[in-house]
């Protein structure tokens, strides 16, 4: 029981960092209908500039949380300047094509990103050791040991979803986001810029993309420049899984997938990788829509 | 003579073959160039599968290598484990010169057990085709490609847990059967079967759903037939170049048909031209040789990539020859601008002639 508390925690931890991928994915697809194939690039970017970020400003000592914060944030406008610049130049020119188009020109940019960032030399080939943004701590709650990182991990991916929530719920640019995700012309006629609200619709979610990718450098401190694509995929699996479009489906299906995959694997190891394939396929064949997603009618 | 004249293909193409033999033999053309040649036609076969599917139905697949690794692996188990062939003599059975150019037939057992492994991975990949292929008639677009990549990785995931083709190590002992002939035989069969089949009425049906699935439904195509067609035959065709695929490489592993592999030929189907034949064939040729000619830059090969390919998409997003076919293939359906040789002269003169007047 202890152990399976124990496994549940990782998951957890594990599924906080496929849910803030997951809300990039959903969010960009809630409003432009396409799937951004290289999201999973942005993680590996925000975990880049976390690196740049703390050899350049605190050396190699250990930081302290309001500095492990501030890194957070740079790393996660850096990045979302470059998804906002990725969109710009790649993506705006096909929106009014078949989603198909975008697609492919996402999987063009992915390939161009990894591979330019393999031979930029102090990028370079070679992995990377992550800095730790925070020490390991164990602490024992009735039997169980509990890594206070992923405690702190979970809390604050809950609060940044619920700051995210608020802000789309609330805010006057979030209601935009809305408007253009239910219909793109109407909002555009209503006085929406319908460009910009694309524009911060990228920002968010390659930010929230950064700062997904520092939690899992801290609990997996390997940088690599294809680290990217296999999370990618999964976070995306997340998002189909939980309904894409909806980001309360994100975060569901985010933390179903990690714990899935974290229960999954300490049982048959082998299956570590496939799992959450697995699992794609049977939901989207019995349930296309997601767990949380409406049926859509299409109309002629 | 009308009759060679109408048909010069059954003339040309044996020369080509001929020619590639004949330089080799007189080593101007080393075993690395035929290598390349025969990864140009693995990858042409790879490619008109994809177009099968993407280009002529409008299925985006991002699985299509697991379609390859089903045939290879199911071939390389044939040709080396229920029929081993190297328990064949593989001596030649006819070998002849003619001045310094020497001819062999090889050993025609070893041969025929490579057919028989080709044909099982083929027929097995389209089994696995048909698995696919009707449940994912519930979805469309995007998420018929998520599915797709979905599929392609979870076979890879079972052929890391599968003991008998060495889970997660990879596949050792695979004869090497196939050679320059069978790889050229078989990409040029393919070119042949899928001309064909874009002429057929089953080839318009699908070229009617891509262009529009609801007006290809009301006027009674059962798109839900033909989509599983579609699936079927280019599961098949890409089993075949798997299996062409295990007896070049002799060593296979799970690793080789990652996702990536499939992306790879969904580029080379959209830098050549979706829908079209000549643009898969120019693609895959264009695209395999392109890595082996910047070898001395290669880390920026697949930047160069990535960049092409959002160029592409950006400028031409039908490909650099999509919608449009060579005259040799000679085909009759409508709609498509057909591209003569002649015609590359007369534009040549036409952009002089255009210079001169500007001047």
């Amino acid at each position: 029981m202890a152990r399976f508390l124990q496994l549940l925690v990782f998951g957890l931890q594990l599924g906080s960092i496929y849910a803030l991928l997951a809300i990039g994915y959903t969010m960009v697809f809630g409003i432009i209908r396409m799937i951004n194939m290289m999201h999973g690039d942005f993680l590996m970017i925000g975990s880049y500039a976390v690196y740049f970020a703390v050899s350049l400003l605190f050396g190699n000592q250990l930081i302290g949380p309001a500095a492990a914060l501030l890194v957070l944030m740079i790393s996660g406008t850096v990045t979302g300047s470059i998804g906002v610049g990725i969109e710009r130049f790649a993506y705006r020119p096909l929106r009014s094509r078949a989603p198909i188009s975008s697609m492919i020109s996402a999987i063009g940019v992915g390939l161009f990103v990894e591979n330019l960032f393999r031979i930029i030399p102090f990028i370079g080939p070679n992995p990377r050791t992550a800095p730790k943004l925070m020490a390991d701590k164990i602490i024992t709650v009735g039997g169980v040991d509990l890594n206070i990182v992923s405690i702190v991990v979970i809390l604050f991916s809950l609060v940044i979803m619920g700051i995210l929530y608020y802000v789309i719920q609330n805010t006057k640019i979030g209601m935009q986001m809305r408007a253009v995700a239910c219909d793109k012309d109407a909002s555009a006629l209503m006085g929406s810029n319908v460009d910009n609200v694309v524009s911060a619709t990228f920002f968010i979610g390659a930010g929230l993309a950064a700062i997904s990718g520092a939690f899992y450098a801290n609990r997996y401190p390997v940088l690599t420049v294809t680290m990217g694509a296999t999370l990618g995929n999964k976070a995306f699996i997340s998002a189909v899984v939980g309904g894409i479009g909806d980001i309360r489906g994100a975060v569901l299906g985010g933390f179903i997938m990690g714990i899935v995959e974290i229960l999954v694997s300490s049982v048959l190891p082998d299956l570590a990788y496939g799992i959450s394939f697995i699992v794609l396929v049977i939901i989207l064949l019995f349930k296309p829509e997601g767990l949380l997603g409406k049926p859509q009618i299409e109309k002629v | 003579m009308n009759w060679l004249k109408k048909n010069r293909k059954f003339i040309i193409i044996p020369l080509i073959y001929l020619l590639v033999h004949v330089l080799n033999q007189a080593k101007i053309l080393n075993n690395y160039i035929l290598q390349v040649l025969m990864l140009i036609g693995i990858n042409l076969i790879m490619v008109e599968s994809l177009n099968v599917l993407t280009g002529m139905t409008g299925q985006t697949s991002l699985g299509q290598a697991g379609f390859m690794a089903v045939g290879a692996y199911v071939s390389a188990i044939v040709t080396s484990i229920l029929i081993p062939a190297k328990n064949f003599s593989s001596a030649a059975l006819i070998s002849f010169k003619i001045g310094k150019i020497g001819f062999q037939i090889t050993s025609i057992p070893q041969n025929l057990i490579f057919l028989l492994g080709t044909l099982a991975g083929g027929v097995v990949a389209a089994i696995f085709g048909y698995i696919i292929g009707t449940p994912s008639l519930k979805l469309k677009g995007d998420y018929l490609a998520i599915v797709t990549l979905g599929f392609g990785e979870v076979i890879r995931q079972i052929i890391r847990v599968t003991p008998i083709v060495g889970k997660s190590f990879g596949m050792v002992g695979i004869p090497k059967l196939a050679n320059f002939f069978w790889i050229y035989f078989f990409a040029m069969l393919t070119i042949f079967i899928c001309r064909n089949f874009m002429d057929s009425s089953y080839g318009r049906a699908c070229m009617a759903i891509r262009d529009n699935e609801i007006a290809a439904d009301t006027i009674g195509i059962n798109t839900a037939r033909y989509k599983v067609i579609a699936f079927v035959y280019s599961a098949f065709i890409a089993g075949i170049s798997g299996s062409m695929f295990a007896h070049t490489m002799v060593y296979l592993h799970p690793d080789t048909f990652a996702y990536t592999k499939s992306t790879d030929y969904v580029i080379y189907l959209y830098a050549g031209g979706v829908g079209s034949i000549s643009g898969s064939i120019l693609g895959a040729a264009a695209l395999t040789a392109l890595p082996e000619i910047l070898r001395q830059i290669s880390n920026w090969r697949l930047v160069i990539y990535g960049l092409l390919l959002v160029l592409i998409i950006l400028f031409r997003p039908t490909g650099l020859f999509g919608g449009r076919e060579f005259s040799f293939l000679g085909l009759k359906t409508g709609g498509i601008k057909i591209f003569h040789f002649s015609d590359l002269w007369s534009w040549i003169g036409k952009k002089k002639s255009v210079e001169e007047a500007g001047k």
